[in-house]
């Protein structure tokens, strides 16, 4: 771990600035993925900033009957707040799939929101990784690849986003709101937070330097059934083979398919939260599950290790739904 | 150093913390060191650190207070479980500097070998450990849980959100964060579980 | 005292005290956290300077170049290492462990710098500051693709192959005939206390704190690595954090927090990094394995070959000896085995709980749970049918000292529910397609030469001294509960020390010895200060009853304490194993139950109950040898289900190489589980009759997985672990 001076910032906008004005410098949180790499020298900042008092840490009704979550809410907070069950049940699902207890203690809701890949190459610092060296080429290209991105991947990158908070925020429509060092307020859709490699796979979110997230917000409650059903080979502790987040309004619909309308969001195959307007739109046409799972992996580009996640995601897809016609809420 | 846990000077008020930048050259500079008071299984320690200092490694290398172990140093095993104001985290995954004011309790504040806490004397009563490198971290977690029960916070098992249920197949999901290679896991389950009925 | 006729009656007998399931004596040290470990012993070696080893970033190569200029630089740092200015070491030997002798790269994580500095921070930040380039040489990482050159070595724990009848011939005229190939992945022992050392120098004297399963090996390699006396070099284990194998070696934090503090003149500390150890220390070696197995119609094995390839290191390799249990559990006239061993220049390979048996199994006992269906017979009554009495290579001459597998199979049966059993596929519980296995377990005894020093005081306490470890297996308390036996006294009045080499040399951890010769030894040592106090007090030893903490014959009683007296008493003595091990075989037996749930969309697999049935001798204390189960059960479900250390043959290094990504299994892959010890006292395996049990545990459990799974979906796979990948590719979606 590099040396590094540390402050504590006193309000948002001094974080903000104090990040903004040392380009080697960043914003410290909860901290459980950030010291694990800078312990690797994955990341390696001259300055930290302290955010942990900054008083982000309550969750507050909306005029519009949603919900702001402080960005610095703890995991743990967020998961059992009474609203956040009762409401917004797949986010409280998704929260206590993740991590463990310890780890949901101090991870906070904007940290989990920036955390970077688990790709194998990427935390050895020998390793060729086009994320953590630009330009050193991807080592899990053709290396060992089981767990990772099959959607949205590029031939420089097929790292995965490792959050399930962030997949369950993408089905429920999140917006981040940041500040930057002028104090100037932005609201990104979670849609468009996070970005896909491409060739610059070293960049991750549309978030600037310095630029600070203070709080994410969910639309009014939606209703409907709340699943999130995450698959794995370790029954806890570990990230997800494929995860599915789903809202779904069982009913009728267009044409008697048993589903009104679904908002679905998968986790462990792409760089971000993955969601396909189309199989949506599939299901509450009548469309079955294997309908809308074609439409989600449409232009999917597997590896020889990890083409099981396209027919691991179609069952999965498929055992929510027949759950949610069931109108059963509960999933583990 | 033999021991750097002297009562420093406090220099610096809680929320203002700040070390120059310009007093690092880049490359190969020393970390200044900040000043830190926090109070440790009831005791007020004082400690001037380098910043990058874990609070494992504040502990075990600067307090001295060993109990709570490094097994992987990357949140990935649990054997450095402690409470920070009565929550249990991984010490490994946190700066000491970070926990300014803040209240620390270890395994050896739980209880010692001659005074042990309900949940260490059933661990011993369970054999809830072989080689004895996760225990603490295990037994911390163990408290923790119970609490975390108590307080209706969900977990990944929970049927009901609304509704928590003690349950081994809970304890289960809960400790999943604490790693055991001996593996003591079925007994550690039963530890709880006797420290939860006589408990409740 | 010699140990070669079979034991008869004596006070180890009596059950009082030993045999009991009594609560671990250092419990309330390692709860209550104040057991030392290795990096902990601040106040025997105070003001430690901080080590952080650097581990070499290709799979094989030379080191073209190394700066340590600015590490040297940097705040804090006392002391750079590297192969340039490295103080010269012993020859590598099987001992020896020679650090930084060259800029030769042998594989990935091979130590290429030291740095020590005043804080474990500013060493480690030095550490990277380090300028390294290397040539990169081709290696060789790929088992499958070597297996064809690979050869049978000339030595190993067990003979590399072994001949009995005619194989090809018997085989060819079976009615029934088996011929499949397993796969098993390359596994970490992945023990949760790091490899750790701190050196302490006082004149031309080393005291080592380091973590090692056994005191004399770890003094032996040290001493000579540093070309020093083993006199001078005092090495300290009291506990050790899990070893499983991995910590029978000496790697570089023992010899270089030595050397860096005997140039410093300071005592140094070192512990390996997490990431460092998956490719620093030794591993358990992949294995391709061949099962040809020929039987009559009704089951009984008339030729059997199990061959196995596993690979290692050119110089000093050794093969993962995963045919050798096949020459003992099941009858056939016409037997033959290999352990072939193939050049890798992967990290080297070494012992991990049960080496040869625990992946071996997960081989045989598959192909006989597919056997078993061939002939359309129960899995049990197959392995019933070819029970043998002897060790079947060697004929009736040699029979086995005790062999209870055909009752840990029956009793296992029965408890287990194992009539419940349905063809494969048949069983659904709402979304889980469930199944149950079976396996059975095997695992020679092995015995090794022990010692220890008796003192009795007077007080009437007793003070047990021995080299012996305690990894975890309850060497404290069942030592402890050995010499109260034997001597008459409540548990409370023993106090028992181990891990110094100070102490009386003894068998150490590993190879499940250690509880038997351990427990022999102070057996011996117990008997001779028996003697001691009964001529002390004019007793006849004979008739002497060691009771409530004094000595009686007939109508006289006196108190230990008062025949120690003041000075006190001192025995020492060991126990030496004779040639009962040639007459007779000697194994631990048993069999695992194991009920699994497979998710039907997803091909998630969960284990619902296991239980396990052992007869390994004497249970020396019914809680520990459980716990002892216990963990070899769910390392066995480790290896069926998610241990790999994955190589990418590319750059030829285990890539996931820390705890998230190697794959324990943990609380929540474990139910509750059962283990049964059937009753059994075997007089041919030591005074004691004890044998061992801490990898009986792990031996068949993964095949009893395996088993279960294929009885829950009707896919066989042979390719450990059984992930979920594998498993969705041959299971037929779920019906909507």
């Amino acid at each position: 771990m590099r040396a590094f001076t540390y402050e504590r910032a006193e309000s948002p906008a001094a974080a903000a600035a104090a990040v903004a004005r040392n380009p080697e410098a960043r914003f410290i949180a909860g901290g459980t993925n950030l010291l694990d790499l800078m312990k690797l020298e994955i990341e390696a900042p001259r300055h930290l900033v302290d955010v942990n008092r900054l008083g982000l840490d309550r969750i507050e009704e909306t005029p519009e009957g949603g919900l702001r979550i402080g960005a610095l809410v703890r995991n743990t907070d967020l998961a059992a707040d009474p609203r956040v069950r009762r409401d917004y049940a797949v986010l409280s699902r998704a929260l206590v799939a993740g991590a463990s207890g310890q780890l949901r203690n101090k991870a906070t809701t904007a940290g989990n929101l920036l955390q970077r890949t688990r790709c194998p190459y990427f935390y050895d610092p020998a390793m060729p990784c086009n994320k953590r060296r630009p330009g050193s080429g991807c080592g899990a290209i053709g290396g060992f690849s089981r767990n990772l991105g099959i959607l949205g991947t590029s031939e420089h990158c097929i790292a995965t986003h490792p959050s399930d908070m962030a997949v369950a925020m993408r089905a429920l429509d999140a917006v981040v709101e940041t500040i930057d060092a002028e104090g100037a307020a932005r609201r990104i859709p979670i849609a468009d937070f996070h970005t896909l490699p491409g060739d610059t796979p070293e960049i991750e979110t549309v978030l600037r330097h310095g630029e600070f997230i203070t709080a994410v917000t969910l639309p009014p409650p939606a209703g409907g059934i709340h699943l999130y059903r995450k698959v794995r080979d370790r029954a806890s502790y570990a990230f997800a083979s494929v995860s599915v987040a789903a809202v779904v309004h069982p009913g009728q619909g267009a044409s008697g398919g048993g589903i009104a309308s679904a908002r679905l969001a998968f986790g462990g195959v792409a760089h971000k939260p993955w969601r396909v307007a189309e199989a949506e739109d599939r299901l509450a046409d009548g469309g079955d599950a294997e309908a809308a799972a074609e439409a989600v992996l449409r232009g999917a580009r597997p590896t020889g290790q990890n083409a099981y996640k396209l027919p691991l995601l179609r069952r999965t897809l498929a055992g929510v739904l027949a759950q949610a016609r069931q109108g059963r809420g509960e999933d583990r | 150093m033999i021991d750097d846990a002297h009562a420093a000077p406090r220099r610096q008020a809680p929320g203002s913390a700040m070390t120059s930048e310009a007093s690092m050259a880049a490359g190969s500079a020393a970390a200044p060191r900040l000043d830190l008071r926090l109070t440790v299984n009831g005791k007020e320690r004082s400690l001037r650190l380098d910043p990058r200092v874990t609070l494992l490694d504040a502990l075990r290398e600067h307090l001295r207070l060993t109990g709570s172990k490094k097994g992987c140093d990357h949140g990935q095993c649990g054997a450095c479980t402690v409470l920070v104001n009565g929550r249990r985290i991984n010490a490994c995954l946190t700066l000491a500097v970070m926990h300014e004011g803040d209240s620390v309790t270890t395994i050896e504040g739980l209880g010692t070998p001659e005074a042990l806490h309900p949940m260490q004397a059933a661990f011993v009563r369970h054999d809830g450990f072989q080689c004895g490198y996760c225990t603490p971290g295990q037994i911390c977690s163990s408290v923790a849980v119970l609490e975390e029960i108590r307080a209706g916070i969900p977990s990944h098992v929970t049927e009901d959100l609304e509704r928590i249920e003690f349950g081994e197949a809970e304890l289960r999901e809960r400790m999943s964060g604490n790693i055991c290679r001996c593996a003591a896991y079925p007994n550690i389950i039963e530890a709880i579980r006797e420290v939860q009925e006589q408990g409740a | 005292m010699k140990f070669d006729t079979p034991a008869g009656p004596n006070p180890s007998d009596r059950g009082r005290v030993l045999g009991q399931p009594r609560d671990r004596i250092d419990g309330p040290l390692k709860v209550s956290g104040r057991a030392p470990y290795a990096y902990e012993y601040h106040a025997e070696a105070p003001g430690a300077a901080y080590g952080w080893i650097l581990g070499a970033s290709i799979g094989k190569g030379r080191i073209a170049r190394i700066d340590r200029r600015a590490a040297e630089a940097a705040p804090g740092v006392l002391l750079v290492l590297t192969h340039e200015n490295a103080p010269e070491q012993g020859e590598d030997s099987d001992y020896a462990a020679p650090q930084l002798q060259g800029p030769e790269i042998l594989h990935y994580g091979q130590a290429v710098a030291l740095v020590v500095a005043e804080s474990l921070e500013e060493a480690r930040a030095a550490a990277a500051l380090i300028d390294i380039a290397y040539d990169a040489a081709p290696g060789h990482y790929d088992l499958a693709e070597e297996r064809d050159q690979a050869k049978l070595p000339e030595s190993g724990q067990t003979p590399p192959r072994t001949d009995v009848g005619d194989f090809e011939t018997g085989y060819a005229r079976a009615p029934v005939t088996l011929d499949v190939t397993y796969t098993t992945p390359d596994q970490s022992q992945a023990m949760m206390e790091p490899h750790a050392s701190m050196a302490l120098w006082e004149g031309d004297t080393l005291t080592l704190f380091t973590s090692h399963q056994i005191m004399h090996w770890a003094q032996e390699g040290v001493a000579a690595t540093l070309r020093m006396p083993q006199e001078k070099l005092r090495v300290v284990s009291r506990y050790v954090g899990g070893g499983f194998g991995s910590k029978l070696e000496v790697y570089a934090d023992a010899v270089l927090s030595a050397l860096a503090a005997r140039l410093l003149g300071r005592p140094v500390k070192v512990a390996l990094s997490r990431p460092l150890i998956f490719n620093h220390t030794t591993h358990r070696a992949a294995t391709i394995q061949r099962l040809r197995i020929g039987t009559e119609q009704d089951g009984r094995i008339v030729a059997i070959a199990h061959e196995s390839w596993s690979g290692d290191q050119e110089s000093g390799g050794t093969a993962e000896e995963a045919s050798s249990q096949t020459r003992l559990l099941y009858a056939g006239e016409n037997r033959m085995t290999r352990n072939r061993l193939a050049t890798l220049d992967l990290p080297f390979a070494g012992s991990m709980r049960a080496p040869g048996e625990a992946v071996g199994l997960l081989a045989l006992e598959c192909a006989m749970d597919e056997l078993a269906e061939k002939l359309g017979m129960d899995p049990i009554e197959l392995r019933v049918r070819n029970d043998v009495g002897y060790a079947p290579e060697e004929g009736p001459a040699k029979p086995f000292s005790s062999r209870k597998l055909v009752e840990s199979l029956r009793v296992g049966a029965e408890r287990f529910g194992w009539e419940k059993r349905t063809a494969p596929g048949l069983r659904r519980e709402g979304r889980w397609r469930i199944g149950l296995g079976v396996a059975a377990a095997v695992r020679p005894n092995l015995a090794q030469p022990s010692q220890a020093r008796l003192r009795l005081d007077g007080q009437g306490q007793l003070t047990v001294e021995t080299q012996m470890t305690d990894i975890g297996t309850g060497s404290y308390t069942i030592l402890a509960q050995v010499a109260a036996e034997m001597l008459g006294l409540p548990l409370e009045a023993v106090t028992v020390r181990l891990g110094d080499t100070d102490f009386p040399k003894a068998s150490g951890s590993g190879g499940s010895w250690g509880a038997n010769s351990s427990g022999a030894g102070v057996y011996a040592a117990a008997a001779e200060l028996r003697g001691m106090i009964a001529r002390k007090a004019g007793f006849n030893a004979d008739d002497a009853v060691f009771e409530d903490g004094g000595i009686r014959a007939g109508n006289r009683r006196i108190a230990l304490a008062d025949i120690a007296g003041a000075e006190g008493l001192v025995a020492e003595a060991g126990i030496e194993f004779g040639d009962l091990s040639e007459k007779y075989a000697q194994a631990s037996f048993g069999a695992h139950f194991c009920e699994v749930a497979v998710d039907a969309d997803t091909a998630e697999i969960r284990i619902r109950r296991m239980l396990s049935v052992a007869a390994a001798g004497r249970v020396l204390n019914p809680k520990t040898a459980r716990s002892q189960c216990l963990g070899g059960m769910t390392m066995g479900i480790g290896a069926a289900l998610m241990e790999e250390a994955v190589v990418d043959r590319r750059h030829g290094l285990f890539i996931n190489h820390d705890l998230a990504e190697y794959q324990v299994p943990v609380h929540a892959d474990i139910p509750h589980m059962d283990v049964i010890f059937l009753q059994e006292e075997d007089d041919k395996s030591s005074p004691i009759k004890a044998k061992g049990i801490g990898e009986l545990g792990i031996c068949g459990v993964g095949a009893a997985v395996a088993n279960a799974v294929y009885n829950a979906t009707g896919v066989r796979l042979r390719d450990y672990p059984l992930t979920l990948d594998k498993l969705l590719r041959e299971m037929p979606a779920a019906a909507a």
